[in-house]
């Protein structure tokens, strides 16, 4: 079965040690949990005024390993962001990826208007995290803000073409924008479920049955967060094995034009 | 055998409609992931007549009878926390006795008064006599007051647990919330501290720091409010330790601070 991560990283995070992490180690770990197939972010190029050198890191350590392709980092508002999307398409990058609020961008400025329009003229969705921690434990120098929802559902009317895959959003998160979107709107968007909490709260059971097990997809969020986790929540639904390998892999290949 | 030391479930007298839902929920995931007992708390009407964090007298015990009636109902599968306020002595004492009397098997404090505080004294006394743990909600380092508790961090336990060594605390959750970092390092010797696992943080490398920093004897599985990552932490535990000390953690640890033949059933 193909179980593809949309919500990987690789290299060092700033704000506290998660310990001996590289592209072996990933490896292992996905072999270990029986994943087949990482999009791979870069953590420094989160962290950076400009991303395309972490970026490059992330290709140079990715290359020779087709279970790990590297999702390039843009930030918008750096003179020659518009190369590092393109050279993403020529290298079949499966999607873009943008953390706005680390890089102090508006949502409805200017230079995201132009990576969204970029973006979907090269048929590249683009990936953003709601936050990487959460806010109780985060370090007193981490005080970038959260994606709002308000935000989401700005970002998706802006260009109707674009495609967001958003992770580590929780149930409230997705419900104020899927239903504060149109049909239309709220297909662009695929939400990964490493944030969702299973039961007893069952979030992610109620989300299925109330937005669609078309519109999620997994992903983990390691090595910050136990890459455990968003299996153990798919363990403990009662769903069926067809929507478990949406969910696992469906639903992305799909959003991104590659149906099984 | 699996010892949750950390569950809760609802009553109809809580603010949520959908009480027994979540309640059925925890029961069949406990049956999934393989839990002998989950040892729950109510805290009060969870906000229904009165704070969470500061349930009034009334609050509790309709709180705790509502857990005693779900231990009747399940008692193979749930195992009780008297949950009380200690700003009001007397009715803490009495309700401890009460429900321990009735088959409750320890102790939960959550965030009515700091665990430092001599309010809490009577209670960690009671705990000693009865030989039962005593569960204290924390907030790994807390920098702050948080809004809705008054709540504690483990230095604050400490200084608790010193007077009362012979007691035998849980701290809370370290994965739910707060620098988890600062509080593994500041249960150093405190050895009647024991830490649980539970909470809806699932960071790498927290459960090695555990082990490494408190020692494997020290450490008790639990959920709290999510059950994935209680699961996904059982998972992790069950790739890095060996199967002794996954014993220790799944069940042998807690069948050491509970009173003797608590989960015999299971």
């Amino acid at each position: 079965m193909t179980c593809i991560d949309v919500n990987a990283f690789l290299g060092v995070y700033p704000f506290h040690d998660v310990g001996e992490w590289n592209t072996d180690i990933l490896l292992k770990e996905m072999e270990r949990l029986g994943i087949t197939e990482s999009w791979v972010s870069s953590l420094p190029a989160v962290f950076s005024r400009d991303p395309a050198a972490s970026t490059a890191d992330l290709f140079l350590a990715t290359s020779g390993n087709p279970r790990l392709r590297p999702v390039p980092s843009v930030h918008p508002g750096i003179s020659g962001w518009q190369d590092v999307v393109r050279d993403a398409a020529a290298r079949h990058a499966p999607c873009l990826r943008c953390d706005p609020m680390f890089h102090d961008l508006a949502v409805d400025g200017p230079e995201i208007g132009a990576l969204l329009a970029l973006s979907a003229a090269q048929r590249l969705p683009v990936v953003m995290a709601v936050r990487l921690e959460d806010l109780r434990q985060r370090h007193p120098e981490d005080v970038t803000p959260d994606l709002s929802p308000a935000m989401i559902r700005t970002l998706i009317r802006r260009d109707s073409s674009a495609r967001l895959i958003i992770t580590h959003a929780d149930r409230e998160f997705i419900e104020q924008v899927h239903f504060g979107s149109t049909t239309q709107e709220a297909s662009r968007i695929l939400w990964d479920i490493a944030w969702i909490w299973g039961p007893p709260e069952d979030h992610l059971e109620i989300l299925i049955a109330t937005v669609g097990v078309d519109r999620f997809t997994f992903g983990t969020g390691t090595p910050l967060r136990l890459p455990e986790t968003s299996i153990a929540k798919l363990d403990l639904l009662r769903l069926s094995s067809g929507d478990r390998h949406r969910i696992e892999a469906g639903n992305l290949g799909v959003f991104c034009g590659n149906p099984a | 055998m699996l010892i949750d030391v950390h569950a809760h479930f609802h009553h109809a007298g809580g603010q949520r409609a959908d009480w027994a839902e979540r309640n059925a929920s925890r029961l069949r995931a406990g049956e999934q992931i393989g839990i002998t007992r989950h040892v729950a708390s109510i805290l009060g009407s969870w906000g229904r007549t009165s704070p969470t964090y500061f349930p009034s007298p009334a609050d509790v015990t309709t709180g705790n009878n509502a857990l005693l009636d779900l231990m009747r109902a399940h008692p193979d599968r749930i195992a009780g926390y008297a949950c009380v306020n200690p700003n009001y002595t007397a009715h803490a004492l009495g309700e401890i006795t009460r429900c321990l009397e009735l088959g409750m098997i320890g102790i939960k404090l959550a965030a009515s008064r700091r665990a430092n505080d001599p309010l809490l004294d009577p209670i960690a006394e009671l705990a000693g006599a009865r030989r039962v743990p005593v569960l204290h909600h924390i907030w790994q380092h807390r920098r702050t007051e948080w809004p809705g508790q008054e709540a504690s961090d483990a230095t604050e336990l400490i200084e608790l647990a010193h007077r009362h060594p012979a007691v035998p605390f849980i701290l809370a959750h370290i994965g739910g919330g707060g620098d988890w970092r600062y509080t593994l390092d500041a249960l150093a010797g405190v050895d009647n501290v024991h830490v649980d696992l539970s909470g809806s943080g699932v960071d790498r490398l927290m459960l090695e720091s555990c082990v490494s920093r408190v020692g494997v004897g020290r450490l008790l599985w639990g959920c709290d409010i999510t059950m994935c990552t209680g699961l996904a932490k059982l998972r992790h535990l069950e790739n890095m330790l060996p199967p002794e000390g996954l014993e220790q953690v799944r069940w042998r640890n807690a069948a050491t601070i509970f009173p003797p033949g608590s989960f015999a059933a299971g």
